[in-house]
């Protein structure tokens, strides 16, 4: 680690970043507390304190269309990220480790395409095929528009991995009569498995983040809690969302922290760029 | 990372050799090729309809009709509407592309800059964690708060500064902006985190201000950090749906919700079409100025 020392900026400056840097943190930070803490409100409306309540948690859970949607989240959100983590690794192996096969750059280019795209542009495209090859919209719909932008995002989580893997490793691996299936599993799939599971988490979240691409492929019946969400909020601002939303931020959390935790493990075995 | 593909092979290569750098080539294929029909049937050719589709004309539910070929919805992009709406859009993309950047980057640098590792780390967590909490509920926390007794609209109140927030063009923007701000500060703190600070040292060694020996080491080190930051507030604030659909009101329109209207209430695929394929080329611009400036090295 290269600790910056007089280097960096005079004391003046330093306390004015120091100040800064509190103040974005509390911009990041309060608008969020403040949808969490107003979730355990009492009240009906959210401009006044009703004393601590779990009375919306409790709606929340016996609130049928709500909670079908949360299950056509989690139905969306698991099966897109199997199927696009499965298809983005083998597309970054293609990429990383064979020098050179027919329409490679065409290929290389195909992926990066549905990252930059905006959603809206994704989800107004895949409406339009669904229509013309009339496929009816429902919750497949939704999954295939899902998979189609994070087999991209797998790749390349997955990619950049495999950019800084020794090859020679599973050159030895060879040369130690491994078939080329024993090589894979036994050597290069241990060693990229961080990048597998940081594109899988990717994927599951900005599945479950997705409104727009949704709301467009949608069928009846069909809907994902964003986009049910979404509808509520349009119509009125009520304690519920609240609560949704802290479960919303919670499933994300659990995101965060177990992507972390589970880098923090990989690193603590021997790194794999170490002479 | 295309310089190996380009070397040509070398003339006199043994038979066998080149037998096996074919099956290479055949299996790089076959393990491409799952994801390369899936995008190719649900990405490549879904783009090539937006753009036929582009050229066709109306029928009465709004879907297009492939007989009648024209230019009407290209024609249409002209009118004022249209231009207002793009205006605004592009004025608050850019906004909040430089806004992020200015809020962001003395941010990012007072991460980066922390003496200890383990502090640092605490702090990375803290904005990762906004950077992964879905968009929506982030959005809608400034829905509640610039509502008609929220905090912020009831503190403007008091204060004299401002009577009603939601539904106008400033929160519109301020929820533009606190979306999209982690987008900038994480490329910005990996690009200042993984910096040679040793260079800075040596520039003050030869007698540069602390101001100057940042303009002139700092600022350009990072510049893949400011670049892989813009694109990535900039290209998502252009097509922004859900921030201006909840926080915005009937004259804050911008580019993602007109094209999504022509495609539920409005009825006008053929135009829709054309909208979301002029909008694509300008992202697709605006990406390729990403990487000639060679930003590729993040």
């Amino acid at each position: 680690m290269n600790v910056p020392t007089h280097a960096a900026a005079s004391r003046t400056t330093d306390r004015a970043l120091s100040v800064h840097g509190v103040a974005v943190f509390l911009f990041l930070y309060v608008p969020i507390l403040l949808l969490v803490v107003f979730s355990f409100s009492g009240a009906s409306n959210l401009s006044v304190w009703g004393g601590w309540s779990l009375r919306w948690y409790q709606k929340m859970f016996s609130n049928d269309p709500l909670l079908r949607s949360m299950r056509n989240s989690v139905v969306v959100a698991v099966v897109s990220t199997g199927i696009s983590t499965v298809l983005g690794t083998a597309a970054a192996l293609a990429l990383e480790r064979y020098r050179r096969w027919l329409g490679k750059r065409t290929f290389d280019a195909l992926l990066y395409l549905p990252v930059i795209i905006p959603d809206v542009t994704m989800g107004v495209m895949l409406l339009m095929w669904f229509t013309t090859i009339s496929w009816p919209l429902s919750l497949t719909t939704i999954i295939l528009s899902h998979i189609a932008f994070n087999i991209s995002f797998v790749a390349i989580v997955v990619r950049a991995r495999l950019a800084n893997l020794d090859p020679s490793l599973e050159e030895a691996a060879a040369d130690l009569y491994a078939d080329r299936w024993q090589a894979f599993r036994r050597v290069t799939l241990p060693l990229i498995m961080p990048g597998i599971v940081g594109g899988a988490l990717l994927a599951l979240t900005l599945s479950l983040d997705d409104v727009v691409i949704t709301s467009l492929v949608q069928g009846p019946g069909s809907t994902t809690l964003p986009v049910f969400v979404f509808g509520l909020i349009k119509r009125q601002v009520t304690p519920e969302i609240n609560a949704v939303s802290t479960v919303m931020l919670l499933a994300s959390m659990v995101l965060v922290f177990g992507s972390l935790a589970f880098q923090r493990d990989t690193k603590a075995e021997p790194s794999p760029e170490a002479p | 990372m295309t310089t190996t593909e380009e070397r040509p092979a070398p003339a006199a290569e043994p038979e066998f050799e080149r037998r096996a750098e074919r099956a290479k080539a055949v299996r790089g294929f076959l393990q491409a090729l799952p994801s390369y029909a899936y995008l190719v049937f649900f990405f490549a050719i879904p783009l090539l309809i937006v753009f036929v589709f582009s050229f066709a004309s109306r029928s009465r539910t709004g879907k297009p009709v492939l007989s009648d070929w024209n230019l009407d919805s290209y024609a249409k992009l002209l009118q004022p509407v249209v231009a207002e709406i793009a205006a605004r859009s592009l004025w608050l993309a850019l906004l909040n592309t430089v806004l992020c950047l200015a809020i962001g980057y003395p941010f990012a640098y007072w991460l980066a800059t922390r003496r200890s590792a383990r502090y640092r780390a605490v702090l990375l967590v803290l904005v990762l964690i906004p950077f992964w909490s879905n968009f929506l509920v982030r959005t809608y926390a400034w829905r509640v708060l610039l509502g008609e007794h929220g905090f912020v609209t009831e503190l403007g109140r008091a204060l004299g500064l401002w009577d009603k927030l939601l539904f106008t063009q400033p929160a519109v923007f301020i929820g533009l902006l606190y979306g999209y701000l982690p987008f900038m500060v994480l490329p910005l703190y990996a690009a200042l985190e993984r910096m040679d600070w040793s260079l800075v040292e040596a520039a003050r060694d030869l007698y540069a201000s602390g101001w100057t020996a940042f303009r002139k080491v700092t600022l350009p080190l990072s510049r893949p950090g400011v670049i892989a930051g813009s694109i990535l507030v900039f290209i998502p604030s252009l097509g922004a749906y859900v921030t201006p659909d909840i926080l915005g009101g009937a004259k804050t329109t911008l580019l993602g919700n007109y094209i999504v209207r022509q495609f539920t209430a409005a009825r006008n695929w053929p135009f829709g079409a054309a909208l979301s394929f002029v909008v694509l080329v300008a992202m697709l611009i605006a990406t390729i100025i990403y990487f000639r400036t060679d930003a590729r090295t993040i």
